[in-house]
């Protein structure tokens, strides 16, 4: 859910679509450096001098998977509110003093994290944490009720434009709803219900500022045409002062078991019927996380895939295939999802994914369906290494690797898992996760035709 | 629910650390060193015997190169029974070329890494690839092929009719899709090389064949008419001998200039609703034929926009997003094209605010034309425009962009260089002067797609204009 559009799909990227492997000579690295304050405030620091751009990039540890019932979306919302003025900076300043020195700024939030940049010129750097700062030291007294609905207002036509009104939207509420149990964090999607947006009040912002907006609880990478000295003083005039806060802690989550197929059927504003398939996985970086995106990559990346060459291609019956592994930080979940081509049952796709599966889970992938997954993802690893901003950035980057792994440099590493898959390691991942008997099966049909479901 | 205790304690610890903040001086933005010197990258072109111009932008950073071939053959250029046959014709020039099928030229592609990509927009056909640097010379063996040598098979063709058949099923159903659709139709009128959909209608779907995809390629895919800009992990010496072995015999023709097409008479202001029952948002568009990129006021357009609707604090987006809530976001934008490209300011509201939204998108768009802008706002915009640039050219894909940009657009080679200047020389004189000349509320179309039953007794009621009904093609409903 990023604050501004257009962000979801580098997103989804940087989560799920994970990286490559190691098969170039050179070895992937982004050398950083890291100190912590007396507050618990941690600060990666990456020289790139290549463009003299910098990019702030801040992490609080937490997400939707922390909002509590009959509040979801609330994590995003309060992303929202971020942006509304600080004790030393009157609301819209935030924005408008970035753009009068050539930066940009954006936020978003997922399950487990929220995070803000700001990119701009080298010089931008001592504003940049200024504002950042003073957001996290100084918001409450500033926050009122009024903005508040404002914000709200803004994220309910966030969730109307981006879910609502666009075809297929509210399908993937709808599988978590059944993939995962209702007292699971996972549970219900980052953009919230609009009853639980619309129930939020002043003293949530309170309350949620409190336990989690805390240095203690944030990160923040700084990549760039910088001097690491200069920013460690900045970064200690600005953020030294800001105070301890209370410990996150976090209950384990409830065990989650599908232990059956579930079917259900969506009826939506659309014309052509889309069939979901989504199971339990396992969570970012865990064993077969990596062997899951290969698994991804061979039955629907791109129309050499198996799911292409069946479905669009060979047998024509639908428009388009989709199938990816989402690891997140305490679980996973795979999906395929197609669309119907007009004249086409749900079922018929249903039968030709089964089979592909099957085949996948009886023979392996051929050494070349590896070895050409393992090149794409490295080609997109080397390309997220040309931005130092924004989402997905290499300072998003190390971040997302000091969360997930502990170490912000992981590039090779992650690189080498990929590069380690083999198609003995792909049959396994078919087998052992994405068995029929333990699915969510979603149909989305149009309205008034529910007998277009998978199963009528 | 232990923590309401420890939010006690933290509102205590955030007052004391106010007191403890008199070393810092928070009380205003912190003075900045001056912005750094604007280093672009620098562009260097040769050409082939053929004609084909090669341009080369080196970026070291990354082992990757990012090359685009730039053909003359858009959508403009679509035959008046056969709208969407530019943006086909590129489809299928993947669909099977030199010794490879359809799903080998896939299958190559994803096994070297490269992202390889055709599509054609108005002004022009654009065969892309993204690779890294050690798998260029196989990539652009694969490219050559599907540049060179595209098969078009009968088979092909009817596989990929079919597939967009459905996908014009598809685009009804995505309100923002049928405004994208219905709005140059509008403005433009079928009649206009700007006023057809890109992906065609069905009836022009229906009739899509080998013979027709192979005449538009044969007039139009001319290495004259075309150019190869690369820019990555490369030199001049090293890419012209590459692409003089693949792309140098390249066979030259004829190639028609771009008929003008005239401009429509703008007609009076009017609303044309588009009718989409249950829909929780509308989604507007409201401008008119707006001016070429050529034109010398672009610089004084960019900063107008700027101001207007063309970042997060734009007036539009402050008044419609962050003062009234309306809409997830709301801007507006010149087109950059070599004929008169729109004007448009845009958005998706909540249904309930559909008159409200548009009362306060035509008082912002009449308060630029009547008022100047003040000096702080106009400084604002200028910065915003001029010191972002560098970041424009951090990557391979955005540095290529821009330098398309010069390069489709006839622009110096040397146009960033100058750039910052011109923008820097932009008064509120020149904000209000082409405001005036090149936005025009009197004869703006209006379209807004919608749940008419809730929103037209609202927008009636504004009498800003007719109430005109279009289908989701834009087209009259007969």
């Amino acid at each position: 859910m990023p604050r501004m559009s257009s962000a979801t799909a580098v997103l989804l990227g940087l989560l799920s679509a994970g990286p490559p492997i190691c098969l170039s000579a050179q070895a992937l690295r982004v050398p950083y450096t890291t100190f912590t304050l007396p507050n618990g405030l941690q600060v990666i620091l990456h020289e790139d001098h290549s463009v003299p751009v910098v990019a702030v990039n801040t992490w609080y540890h937490v997400g939707s998977s922390d909002e509590r019932p009959g509040r979801t979306g609330f994590a995003h919302l309060f992303e929202h509110i971020m942006f509304m003025g600080s004790e030393h900076v009157p609301t819209g300043e935030f924005d408008r003093l970035l753009e009068a020195v050539g930066a940009d700024n954006n936020g978003s939030t997922t399950e487990d994290r929220t995070n803000y940049y700001e990119d701009g010129p080298a010089n931008a750097l001592p504003l940049m944490l200024y504002l950042d700062s003073d957001r996290l030291g100084f918001l409450l007294p500033e926050i009122t009720t009024d903005k508040v609905d404002l914000q709200r207002g803004v994220v309910q036509n966030e969730r109307r434009q981006s879910y609502e009104n666009r075809p297929y939207g509210l399908a993937e509420e709808n599988i978590l709803d059944r993939l995962y149990p209702p007292a699971h964090p996972y549970h219900w999607p980052v953009i919230g219900s609009m009853k639980d947006l619309q129930a939020a009040t002043l003293e949530d912002v309170r309350r949620f500022f409190q336990s989690y907006y805390t240095p203690n609880n944030s990160t923040i990478a700084i990549a760039g045409d910088i001097s690491p000295g200069d920013a460690r003083t900045l970064v200690q005039r600005y953020f030294g002062d800001i105070a301890r806060g209370p410990a996150v802690i976090r209950m384990p989550p409830p065990p989650v078991h599908v232990t059956a197929d579930i079917d259900a059927v969506l009826e939506d504003r659309v014309q052509l019927p889309r069939v979901y398939d989504a199971w339990h996985t396992v969570k970012a970086f865990a064993d077969d996380d990596a062997a899951l995106d290969v698994v991804a990559n061979v039955l629907a990346g791109g129309r050499s895939s198996r799911l292409y060459r069946r479905l669009v291609y060979d047998l024509q019956i639908a428009t388009d295939v989709v199938a990816f592994q989402d690891g997140t930080r305490i679980d996973g979940k795979f999906e395929i999802f197609a669309t119907a081509r007009p004249g086409h049952q749900l079922g018929e796709l249903q039968r030709v994914i089964d089979e592909e599966l099957r085949k996948l889970a009886d023979g392996g992938p051929t050494a070349r369906e590896v070895e050409r997954a393992q090149n794409t993802f490295e080609a997109q690893f080397l390309s997220r290494m040309e931005r130092v901003g924004g989402f997905g950035g290499k300072a998003d980057q190390l971040n997302f690797y000091n969360y997930f792994v502990g170490t912000p440099d992981y590039f090779q590493k992650d690189l080498d898992r990929y590069g380690r898959v083999r198609a003995a390691d792909v049959q396994r991942a078919v087998k052992t996760y994405l068995t029929s008997a333990h699915r969510v099966v979603l149909s989305v049909v149009p309205q008034g035709k529910p007998e277009l479901g998978v199963k009528p | 629910m232990t923590s309401i205790r420890c939010a006690a304690a933290i509102v205590l610890a955030v007052l004391a650390s106010a007191r403890l903040s008199a070393q810092v001086d928070r009380s205003k933005p912190p003075t900045l060193p001056p912005p750094p010197a604007l280093k672009l990258p620098a562009i260097q072109t040769a050409t082939l015997p053929n004609g084909l111009t090669l341009a080369v932008v080196e970026m070291h950073k990354v082992p990757v190169v990012d090359v685009q071939v730039l053909v003359d053959a858009g959508a403009a250029r679509d035959p008046g029974d056969l709208p969407g046959l530019a943006t086909f014709t590129a489809l299928m020039l993947q669909q099977g070329a030199g010794t490879r099928g359809a799903l080998d030229v896939a299958d190559e592609a994803a096994f070297l890494g490269a992202q390889l990509n055709t599509t054609a927009a108005l002004d022009g056909a654009v065969a892309s690839l993204h690779v890294p640097r050690r798998r260029l010379e196989a990539a652009l063996d694969l490219l050559a092929d599907v540049v060179l040598r595209p098969a078009f098979p009968d088979s092909e063709v009817a596989r990929q009719r079919e597939l967009r058949g459905a996908q014009l099923v598809q685009q009804r159903d995505e309100p923002v899709a049928v405004a994208n659709v219905a709005f140059p139709a509008i403005v433009y009128g079928a009649g206009h090389p700007y006023g057809h959909p890109l992906n065609g209608t069905d009836a022009a779907t229906a009739a899509l064949t080998r013979d027709r995809v192979a005449g538009f390629y044969r007039a139009y895919y001319r290495p004259n008419a075309s150019r190869i800009l690369i820019v990555g992990d490369i030199t001049l010496a090293q890419a012209r001998p590459l692409l003089a072995a693949r792309f140098g015999a390249w066979e030259q023709g004829d190639v028609p200039g771009l008929a003008g097409g005239s401009a429509p008479t703008p007609a009076a202001r009017a609303v044309y609703l588009i009718d989409k029952p249950g829909a929780a948002q509308s989604v507007i568009r409201i401008g008119h034929v707006g001016p070429a990129r050529s034109t010398p006021d672009w610089y004084a357009l960019e900063v107008l926009n700027t101001i207007l609707g063309g970042a997060f604090t734009s007036r539009l987006n402050q008044n419609l997003r962050e003062t009234h809530g309306y809409t997830y976001g709301a801007f507006s934008q010149f087109a950059a094209r070599r004929l008169a490209g729109a004007f448009v300011a845009l958005a998706s509201v909540v249904t309930a605010k559909t008159d409200s939204s548009l009362v306060e998108f035509l008082k912002e768009l009449r308060r630029i034309r009547d008022e100047p802008v003040p000096d702080p706002e106009l400084a604002k915009a200028k910065a915003y425009v001029s010191l972002g640039l560098p970041g424009e050219f951090e990557t391979t894909g955005g540095a290529g962009a821009r330098f398309r940009e010069v390069l489709s657009y006839g622009l110096p080679l040397d146009y960033y260089d100058r750039y910052i200047e011109r923008i820097g020389a932009v008064t509120a004189a020149d904000v209000q002067r082409v405001a005036r000349q090149y936005i025009d509320p009197d004869h703006f179309d209006i379209v807004v797609v919608g749940d008419k039953a809730q929103i037209e007794a609202g927008i009636r009621a504004l009498n800003e204009g007719p109430i005109v009904y279009r289908d989701l093609w834009g087209l009259e409903i007969k």
